[in-house]
């Protein structure tokens, strides 16, 4: 099984993540959608699990949560939807989801079901460094590679801390907010990569706002090893709801855009 | 963080990473000012002058006779604003005010945390958003409009079922952008840590009156207290002050909505398990999965799918005693304290009311229960017309 590190190592430019709510408008659709994401270039895949309160999620991604759940989305769906992924191709697989999905599954069971289902990290939105002894232990057990967030505001002791406990990459908020699709990248990013890129050894993957060709190649040219793309795709999704067939073709433009100018940088 | 927030295996802090930096400066400023003698000074001044404090202990003599033993009522429902939400957004408020924040965001179910908060944001000359449900909108209004006369904003709330739990997410995404300059005035003592703390400690001067005055008026400690429980805080506040008095028995009243067996409620320590949302550990209504369940209840202000950690903590200790009564006997009560009193209780305490009444036969004569009336049941005038129209004739009781 691929990991994040072969993938960072591998690439001489910065990786490519788009995000998808798995299930999203539903399972046969998103899964047409995912494989195309992949067959135009995405480098590591993160996926988030439906959850019915999301708070740390913009109106995009958020209705994309309803759409999956609508349409019966639930965890052993999900796993199965990793399966299947990974049967298509070995790409890196990250989960981002609210704890009490894990929880209720059994952290310990669901971090290694899921790795058993081709997983290599599960980061939870709303689970900070401060709890990670609730999920660092099962993790590593259950052969999982760690990821947590940083955000502008986290301090830099602080910072230090989260980094420590990543293996696989850190999660690097772009801005103070929630998901969701921006004109412009915040101010905030370029120094938080910088802070980061001073502390650690570990890759840094840009994430929440990033919506343009552009937007992604700044924040590879000011350092960033991987840039997330997700409400902007999902919205790619919302916008095709009527001819969900073609879906996957507009996806996958749009991953091909991103992609080019990636290695054009 | 300086303290780790639980109450057994309850509470905590499960937040994204970008509100952790503004809880542990909210942790800071509260032990920081909570004891400094500037800081009590101010709000013992508002506490006296602005809200009303300390609120009277009544003796309901008609209800008293209605039930056959001895009912005291602790009346929050006289604070400025109508309800003991005031407590905490004083003590909060101020507590923004020495944090040298300019801006106050709130959630609200009932309105009455909205309303108190918008009353400390024209207090303090803070900038107010509240943020709330379209349906709870639309069944409190009269409080929205009391709100915007204070110069708040009202920020409707559409996802989910539209009430209490998706104001707060709400509430907590606009945060996430905002959390430079602006103070989260959490309502209830639940959420992320600090506020359960923050909120019982602001909410505990109920408690602290209602015990020397029990003592002081009937020369000794009452055998039951009982409190509406939506997120716990004015159950919290006055079951705080009775913890070591072992012989005093805490009950508190969860909305059984249209019934505990037709999931239709949101009585989460009556029927729900331990799970995570909105940055806590505690007692929660969830499928298998985790998906949060939809709540139901008349009652705004309890409509909540979870519960204060440290309510789930007296739950498993044995300290506390929870129950719950459906919509209907709310209403009940609402008419017939009404009648007893002349006093409307809010359908948030109307709940304990009715758990109080539906003890009638089974204590004795010479019990004694304190129920707090944590609001005044003018905003649910408009509710209870619909739901029981009153009669148009005034006087045809021939019977
Ligand atoms: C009058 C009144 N009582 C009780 C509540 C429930 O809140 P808590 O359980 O925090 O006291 C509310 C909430 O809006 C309320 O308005």
């Amino acid at each position: 099984m691929k990991k994040y590190k072969e993938v960072f190592n591998e690439l001489k430019r910065a990786a490519l993540i788009p995000f998808f709510v798995i299930g999203d408008p539903d399972f046969d659709t998103s899964l047409e959608i995912v494989k195309a994401a992949i067959d135009a270039g995405a480098d590591i895949l993160e996926l988030g699990i439906a959850f019915s309160d999301p708070i740390a999620d913009g109106p995009t991604i958020q209705k994309a949560d309803v759409r999956a759940m609508g349409a019966g989305m639930d965890i052993g769906k999900a796993k199965d939807f990793i399966s299947k992924i990974k049967a298509y191709k070995d790409i890196p697989i990250g989960l981002l989801m609210y704890y009490n999905l894990v929880y209720q599954y059994g952290t310990e069971k669901f971090f290694a079901d899921f790795a058993k289902a081709g997983t290599n990290s599960v980061l939870i939105a709303d689970l900070s460094i401060d709890d990670a002894d609730e999920v660092y232990e099962p993790a590593r057990k259950a052969g999982l590679d760690t990821v947590f967030m940083v955000t502008p505001n986290t301090e830099t002791q602080r910072a230090k801390r989260i980094a420590e406990k990543c293996s696989g990459f850190i999660y690097t908020v772009s801005l103070l907010g929630v998901t969701g699709g921006r004109e412009t990248l915040s101010d905030m990013v370029k120094p938080l990569i910088t802070r980061l890129k001073s502390l650690t050894d570990v890759p840094v993957c840009v994430g929440f706002g990033v919506s343009k060709p552009e937007h992604a190649v700044d924040l590879a040219k000011a350092g960033a090893d991987g840039v997330i793309i997700g409400s902007k795709i999902v919205k790619i999704i919302e916008e095709n709801l009527d001819n969900k067939q073609n879906a996957p073709a507009k996806v996958a433009e749009f991953i091909g855009q991103v992609k080019q100018a990636l290695k054009q940088a | 963080m300086k303290y780790d927030g639980r109450f057994g295996q309850f509470g905590g802090c499960y937040v994204p990473e970008v509100l952790i930096p503004a809880l542990e400066e909210i942790e800071q400023a509260f032990y920081k000012y909570y004891k400094d003698e500037n800081f009590v000074a101010d709000l013992d001044a508002l506490y006296r002058e602005y809200a009303g404090r300390p609120t009277p202990l009544y003796y309901a003599t008609r209800f008293s006779k209605l039930v056959g033993f001895k009912v005291y009522i602790k009346r929050e429902d006289l604070l400025h604003g109508g309800a003991h939400k005031v407590n905490n957004c004083l003590g909060q408020g101020l507590l923004a005010k020495y944090m040298g924040k300019t801006k106050l965001i709130a959630e609200t179910g009932a309105g009455q945390h909205g309303l108190a908060t918008s009353m400390i944001g024209a207090l303090l000359g803070m900038e107010t958003k509240i943020f709330m449900g379209t349906v709870d909108i639309e069944r409190q209004s009269v409080n929205v409009h009391k709100m915007k006369l204070c110069g708040a904003e009202v920020v409707p709330v559409e996802g989910g079922t539209a009430t209490l739990k998706d104001a707060i997410n709400e509430a907590l995404r606009y945060w996430t952008a905002n959390v430079t300059d602006t103070f989260y005035l959490f309502g209830t003592a639940c959420g992320p840590h600090p506020y359960p703390t923050v909120v019982k400690y602001f909410q505990s001067c109920i408690g602290t009156e209602a015990r020397a005055q029990c003592l002081e008026k009937i020369g000794k400690l009452p055998d039951i207290v009982t409190a509406c429980v939506g997120g716990g805080s004015n159950a919290i506040g006055i079951f705080s002050a009775f913890y070591n008095d072992k012989d005093v028995k805490l009950v508190g009243v969860e909305p059984a909505g249209k019934g505990l067996d037709t999931g239709k409620h949101a009585a989460p320590l009556m029927a729900g398990s331990p799970g995570i949302l909105h940055g806590t550990r505690m007692y929660l209504m969830q499928d298998e999965e985790g998906q949060i369940l939809d709540t139901e209840s008349i009652s705004a202000g309890l409509d909540y799918p979870g519960v204060g950690p440290e309510h789930c903590l007296l739950k498993d200790s044995g300290r506390a005693e929870y129950v719950a009564v459906d919509d209907e006997a709310v209403l009940d009560i609402f008419d017939i304290f009404t009648k007893c009193e002349g006093i409307l209780p809010a359908l948030e305490s109307s709940h304990a009311l009715a758990w109080v009444y539906s003890q009638k036969g089974k204590l004795p004569a010479d019990a004694t229960v304190v129920v707090n009336l944590s609001g005044r049941g003018d905003k649910d005038v408009g509710i209870v017309e619909k739901h029981r129209p009153t009669r148009t004739k005034t006087q045809t009781n021939t019977d």
